[in-house]
């Protein structure tokens, strides 16, 4: 069984923050109107995560890292879901069951990475907007929890393809779309347990750290830090 | 014909039950509209999503949580103190037992229902039972929130059995109702004897059910990572709290009543007293905790701790902290401590102020931690909105309307229960005293006396 895992190197990583607009597309994350914006409900699988501003007015430099759901291996989320709304899957993907969340926000409040997002009105999108929806994911109900899935369909579809062609999914078969649509190649994707796959490669890197390792959540998501004149 | 005199005896108490006054009614009506608004609020809700209330990220939980945990504490009111004064045979319990009673079904109603109210999807509540997780905290509390309502309504139920009997036996309006709930009890000394059985076997067991229940509520937060709720006293503190703001609310109910149904002569100022002494005692326990609490997450500046700490004591929830003090400590401190200020007046002064504080106690564990997660570092704000305060005011109403509502159904005291103090009590603590005292020359002059 693979073990899916992400690599993002920081080096590499210019702050473009196409992997958080792809995401949102494929995902058919909702968009929601200014005023809920302006009250903390914006909704991301991918975000961007500030972490340090430096320089002073007009010379700021801000340091930021793109921040999905951390796919941890030691999930505290699916720890305390009441409904089993959300479970580990055998290949590591921390899941989500829409039809099954009873809404009831733990999971969001014991998530020490606050990359859950829970669904506060039903999707407002403009009509246009509906032509646009990816048909391979489904659009979530008001009152549900969601959060990144590792494009979990793309890797249903690639299952299918690699069945029907009688062989094994091949590493390039299956990436999600931040992965994907990186235009500095900084994310990396792929099964952790298989050695010779890129991301166990690029994880060799003596640069490597996950976020707040000291909780021993053991997130799944890695980053390779910056390196800094 | 002894009978008789008795019921003559204790009249006032039955009186609500028949009489009922133009300001009942009036008040019923105001109360009424409040629970209305708020159930019209609760369904635009539903409705339109739980995006009408003020929550957001990373604040998801607000006033809902923060009502379930207080409600759920005042419901401790009821049948702890109840069974704690029963088992230790106080003899000032009997009138007090019953109001306390009352309050904990009802208010473990309004509390109940709460998370529900929280809901995304309240449509799909049965899925705790059909697929529930038993390793979810969630969970433990849905089911030692439903064991201590059953165990507390068949508490509240059973010393009211022989209240409903003489109901029954006066006849008048909803006799029918009166005859199937009595069960056909007829004071008989075996069915007495019974009766007296079953009371002592649940109030033994409502203790530890009580306990546990506001242990558990406590655990939902502290079996989490969040910075400020991950503590192991969490268990203990909320436990304290809970009897203390439902010493406060049982002397409010109290006090209301006693004025609004003449019960002067059954509740006395002495009970006020010793209510008074047990609310002090709950608020020095409570400060104890409060401190020890905030000097272990000071001490062990641990900087996402310390950001929630920094948040209470200095930050933007800094006012409701203070104010949060001075309700449940410096008040009772001043007002409970001089003999001169602890009247029945300032006994209700402090009650009010804990009942407030208790509140903003809640507020105050839940809001902070959840505005300053570990990541990422900016800080959420959270200002309730109208459908979450209408929602509050429509519980706070719905607690008062049902206690009224009771008020006319069975009598607020329980009746034979003071009789049984009247007829038996005085020669029981005699020779209880008897029992304690060393042997000496005066104890036999009383018992030849």
């Amino acid at each position: 069984m693979p073990k899916y895992g992400m690599v993002i190197d920081l080096n590499k990583c210019n702050q473009c923050e196409a992997c958080v607009t792809a995401c949102k597309l494929e995902n058919n994350v909702q968009i929601v109107s200014k005023e809920n914006a302006e009250m903390d409900r914006a909704m991301f699988w991918m975000k961007m995560l500030t972490t340090n501003y430096s320089g002073n007015y007009p010379d700021i430099r801000s340091e930021s890292l793109p921040m999905s759901c951390m796919q941890c291996d030691e999930p505290s989320c699916i720890k305390v879901c009441p409904v089993r709304a959300t479970y580990k899957r055998d290949d590591g993907i921390v899941a989500q069951i829409y039809p099954q969340c009873i809404g009831c926000r733990y999971c969001m409040a014991n998530c020490p990475y606050t990359t859950k997002v829970f669904n506060w009105f039903k999707d407002e999108q403009p009509v246009e907007n509906e032509k646009t929806y990816n048909p391979d994911v489904s659009v979530r109900p008001k009152g549900v929890v969601e959060k990144c899935t590792f494009c979990i369909h793309r890797l249903q579809k690639a299952n299918e393809q690699a069945k029907a062609e009688h062989r094994k999914i091949r590493e390039e078969d299956y990436v999600p779309a931040c992965a994907e649509v990186c235009a500095a190649h900084a994310i990396y994707f792929g099964d952790l347990d298989d050695p010779n796959s890129q991301v166990s490669k690029v994880m060799r890197d003596y640069r490597k750290f996950t976020l707040q390792e000291e909780l021993g959540t053991k997130p799944k998501v890695y980053y390779l830090s910056a390196m800094t004149e | 014909m002894d009978n008789h005199q008795y019921l003559d005896e204790d009249e006032v108490l039955f009186r609500p039950i028949y009489k009922t006054g133009k300001g009942f009614y009036a008040l019923a009506c105001a109360l009424a509209a409040i629970v209305l608004f708020g159930l019209i609020m609760y369904i635009r809700q539903v409705m339109f999503g739980l995006g009408e209330t003020g929550m957001n990220e990373p604040v998801s939980w607000g006033f809902y949580i923060i009502s379930f945990v207080f409600f759920i504490g005042i419901s401790h009111a009821g049948t702890l103190i109840s069974a704690i004064l029963r088992l230790s045979k106080a003899e000032w319990r009997r009138p007090i037992t019953r109001m306390a009673e009352v309050i904990t079904g009802i208010v473990l109603i309004i509390g109940g229902l709460h998370p529900i109210i929280d809901l995304g999807r309240p449509d799909r509540i049965l899925h705790l039972v059909e697929r529930g997780r038993l390793q979810s905290p969630l969970l433990w509390d849905f089911t030692s929130v439903s064991a201590y309502f059953t165990a507390s309504s068949i508490y509240l139920y059973l010393p009211l059995i022989p209240d409903i009997a003489l109901l029954r036996d006066r006849g008048g309006r909803f006799n029918k109702l009166y005859k199937i709930l009595a069960w056909g009890y007829d004071g008989s000394e075996k069915q007495k004897h019974a009766l007296e059985r079953a009371i002592n076997i649940l109030m033994v067991m409502v203790i530890p059910i009580a306990v546990s229940v506001h242990t558990i509520i406590s655990w939902i937060f502290s079996m989490t990572l969040q910075p400020g709720w991950h503590s192991t006293i969490f268990g203990p503190y909320f436990v304290v709290g809970a009897i203390f703001s439902g010493i406060a609310a049982l002397v409010i109910v109290m006090i209301a009543f006693r004025k609004a149904y003449h019960l002067e002569n059954y509740l006395k100022e002495i009970h006020f007293r010793y209510l008074g002494t047990l609310l002090m005692v709950m608020s020095l326990l409570w400060f104890y905790f409060t401190f020890a609490e905030y000097l272990t997450q000071f001490y062990g500046h641990e900087p996402p701790e310390m950001r929630v700490f920094n948040y209470k004591f200095i930050g933007s929830y800094a006012p409701w902290f203070w104010l949060m003090v001075v309700c449940n400590f410096i008040i009772p401190v001043i007002f409970l401590s001089n003999k001169k200020l602890k009247t029945i007046k300032g006994i209700l002064i402090t009650s009010i102020a804990v009942v407030i504080g208790m509140w903003l106690e809640r507020l105050i564990v839940i809001v902070p931690s959840l505005a300053n997660p570990r990541l990422p570092y900016p800080t959420g704000i959270y200002v309730p909105s109208l459908t979450e305060i209408s929602l509050l005011a429509a519980a706070t109403s719905a607690f008062i309307l049902g206690f009224m509502g009771f008020s006319k159904l069975f009598p607020l005291i329980s009746v034979w229960e003071i009789k049984e103090g009247r007829k038996e009590s005085v020669k029981e603590v005699t020779e209880r005293l008897n029992e304690y005292l060393p042997t000496s020359k005066h104890v036999k002059v009383i018992e030849e006396a």
